[in-house]
């Protein structure tokens, strides 16, 4: 018992010191409290690593790539060519080629270009939709709460990937499409979170001060509720981006998405899973890594976001 | 409980209804006239006046309606544009597919997750634990359908173990019963056709079957850590039970609630991800069936598999709700 005391003592001389050295350091700014919790975050630099390295690749496909992705007409004489690890390889195409002769790396470097726009543009359209539902929801209540929920529920009643495939059969396919309907079946799962964080913010003194001053809704809103729920926009943003990576991939791969010859990840690989058979295994392989490597980036900074930026986690 | 089952279920009736009013819908969107959405391009004048007087189609929208549900409740999805056949028993046939499926999917990602998760967590920060992670990790970033390539080239092509797709092999005669085939091969005592069967449906189920495995792998290990941790195990340890006793008897009890959490969300993952393993492995379910069918225009078709995996979505996620206040007795609905 005695050595609980003496221990509990010493560790608030502890705190107290502490608190003490912490006084005299410079006062950091919020900014620079998120930046020093995510470089101690490993996995969540990681992640940011393998998604510069991704956008690296996006911005500068056309230099780095060291052949055309679409050549045309298609030089068939090329076709199925294994890459650097074998003697029959072509000089120039590291990583083989496709059933058309075209050079893997050149499509899979052009293929990030899409793959990370679709995850911005479909994001964008849900937090769009989802922050226009779920502050409407969350800030005025009542019925238009009800109302709108139900929605969502009923949207949720369906898997999302069947949802977009349902959006496409309606709109039609083509990449844009698919990046449309990707972004209105994210849309739900957008505004649920930014409702739950709105009946939050909704309530707390600062926004009853507006009211108070006489603040408009529309200044409230805008001013105050949305930007204090941005963080779990963007953690749900980043983590919704890999999905919608994987999703629009798989549209692409049942050729409602992205048709060819565009290089993206999913569509070259509908295209090529049908030669492994006579052996030609690199064809189908590396656009799949690449849809690993991009997806798991961005699971990673997701993770590490959320244990960065949600309070509740906070010590 | 008895009150919360059937308030769950007087809930669904507006879920369906929108649910309904959204396929509906789609038939409608479609450009086009809508009788000949149903019918095709084909259709002769007749057939579309037929149809015309049969859902009303002259009639206010909201009477169409009516007309289009009161058949949908009676069974009668209409006619597939491109065979011709009656949609409720295309879907019919293929349903028990996707079943078999899916729940083979479930069966290899529960025994696989939990296991995993149960060692990762007694072993924390071993070699062991780690590797069980780096793959879990892995496992939730791949796509299913790259994944099922993946495993066609080595245990297919490459090695040669198993059939690289299809549901049976076709020179093997087969009874139909039921239609699942697992089961219908047992009742009819036909022992080739159900080594066959089994033996296209390993590759597939696997599959399907990591993402959720994986997932479930991670929530069992750090359910398990919380749990090792609380007092009646050291209870149980410090009584002198056996480190196994503890484990598989006690802890692995309470940590398995949140578990059924991940297993019941991800049941609509694994009907989403069924249609891309179908297309991969040529399986004959409703996922190719309605990936075909969009390919087509084949809208009669589209809205009956919509209609069908929404019904199943809804029922799992009502079954794992249920699910809950067994295995967790401090849950309590009112």
């Amino acid at each position: 018992m005695e050595s609980r005391i003496i221990t509990k003592t010493q560790e608030l001389i502890k705190r107290v010191r502490f608190s003490k050295s912490s006084k005299e350091k410079k006062r950091e700014t919020k900014t620079q409290e998120v930046i020093r919790r995510f470089k101690s975050n490993k996995s969540a630099v990681f992640g940011l690593i393998l998604i510069l390295v991704l956008v690296f690749f996006a911005i500068f496909a056309d230099v780095i790539s060291p052949n055309d992705p679409t050549p045309s007409p298609p030089e068939l004489e090329k076709s199925l060519k294994p890459g650097f690890w074998s003697e029959d390889g072509l000089e120039g195409m590291p990583l083989g080629t496709d059933m058309l002769g075209r050079c893997i790396l050149s499509r899979i470097l052009h293929g990030a270009r899409i793959s990370l726009s679709v995850g911005f543009v479909a994001v964008g359209i849900a937090a769009l939709i989802g922050i226009t539902l779920g502050v409407t929801a969350g800030y005025y209540g009542g019925w238009i709460d009800s109302i709108l929920m139900r929605i969502v529920d009923i949207m949720f009643s369906f898997p999302g990937l069947l949802l977009a495939i349902v959006i496409v059969a309606v709109i039609g396919q083509g990449l844009d499409k698919a990046m449309i309907a990707i972004g209105i079946v994210y849309s739900p799962q957008m505004a649920r979170i930014i409702r739950g964080s709105v009946l939050y913010v909704r309530e707390t003194e600062y926004i009853e001060a507006q009211r108070a001053i006489g603040s408009s809704n529309w200044r409230i809103v805008f001013r105050h509720v949305i930007p204090n729920s941005m963080a779990p926009i963007i953690v749900y943003g980043t983590l919704m981006m890999a999905t919608a990576i994987l999703d629009a991939a798989a549209l692409g791969f049942l050729g409602l998405g992205a048709q060819p010859p565009s290089p993206e990840w999913g569509a070259m690989l509908s295209g090529s899973r049908f030669y492994i058979v006579s052996g030609a295994w690199w064809a189908a392989t590396f656009p799949g890594i690449a849809i690993v490597f991009a997806v798991l980036g961005l699971n990673l900074l997701g993770d590490g976001l959320r244990d960065i930026l949600d309070p509740r986690l906070k010590t | 409980m008895r009150w919360y089952i059937a308030k769950r279920l007087a809930m669904l009736v507006p879920v369906m209804l929108g649910v309904s009013i959204i396929a509906f819908s789609l038939i409608h969107l479609a450009p086009g006239d809508p009788a000949r959405t149903m019918l095709g391009e084909r259709a002769t004048q007749e057939q579309l006046n037929e149809i015309r007087e049969k859902y009303g189609l002259d009639k206010p929208i909201y009477v169409q309606y009516g007309v289009w549900l009161n058949n949908i409740l009676h069974g009668d999805l209409g006619r597939s544009i491109t065979t011709h056949e009656d949609v409720a028993k295309e879907i019919g046939e293929r349903f028990p597919n996707t079943m078999e499926l899916t729940i083979a999917a479930m069966i290899f990602a529960i025994i696989v997750g939990v296991f995993a998760g149960i060692i990762s967590a007694t072993k924390q920060y071993s070699i062991t634990d780690y590797t069980f992670m780096g793959i879990a990790l892995f496992g939730i970033s791949m796509p299913v359908f790259w994944l099922g390539i993946m495993l066609m080239m080595i245990f297919g092509v490459v090695l040669g173990w198993l059939p690289i797709g299809g549901r049976i092999d076709l020179l093997i005669p087969f009874q139909r019963v039921t239609g699942f085939m697992v089961v219908d091969s047992i009742i009819t005592g036909n022992f080739p056709a159900l080594i066959s069967v089994l033996r296209h449906l390993i590759l597939p189920a696997v599959a399907l079957g990591t993402i959720p495995m994986a997932m479930i792998a991670r929530v069992s290990r750090s359910s398990m850590l919380e749990v090792l941790r609380q007092d009646f195990i050291r209870t149980e340890r410090a009584k002198g039970l056996s480190e196994r006793i503890v484990i598989y008897k006690h802890a692995v009890r309470s940590a398995m609630v949140p578990v059924v959490t991940v297993i019941g969300l991800n049941f609509g993952l694994l009907l989403a991800g069924a249609i891309l393993t179908e297309t991969v492995f040529s399986w004959p379910g409703i996922g190719r069936l309605v990936v075909n069918a969009v390919y087509a225009r084949d809208y009669p078709l589209v809205v009956g598999c919509i209609l069908v995996f929404a019904i199943a979505f809804v029922i799992v996620n009502l079954v794992t709700d249920i699910l809950y206040t067994r295995i967790d007795p401090r849950i309590q609905y009112e």
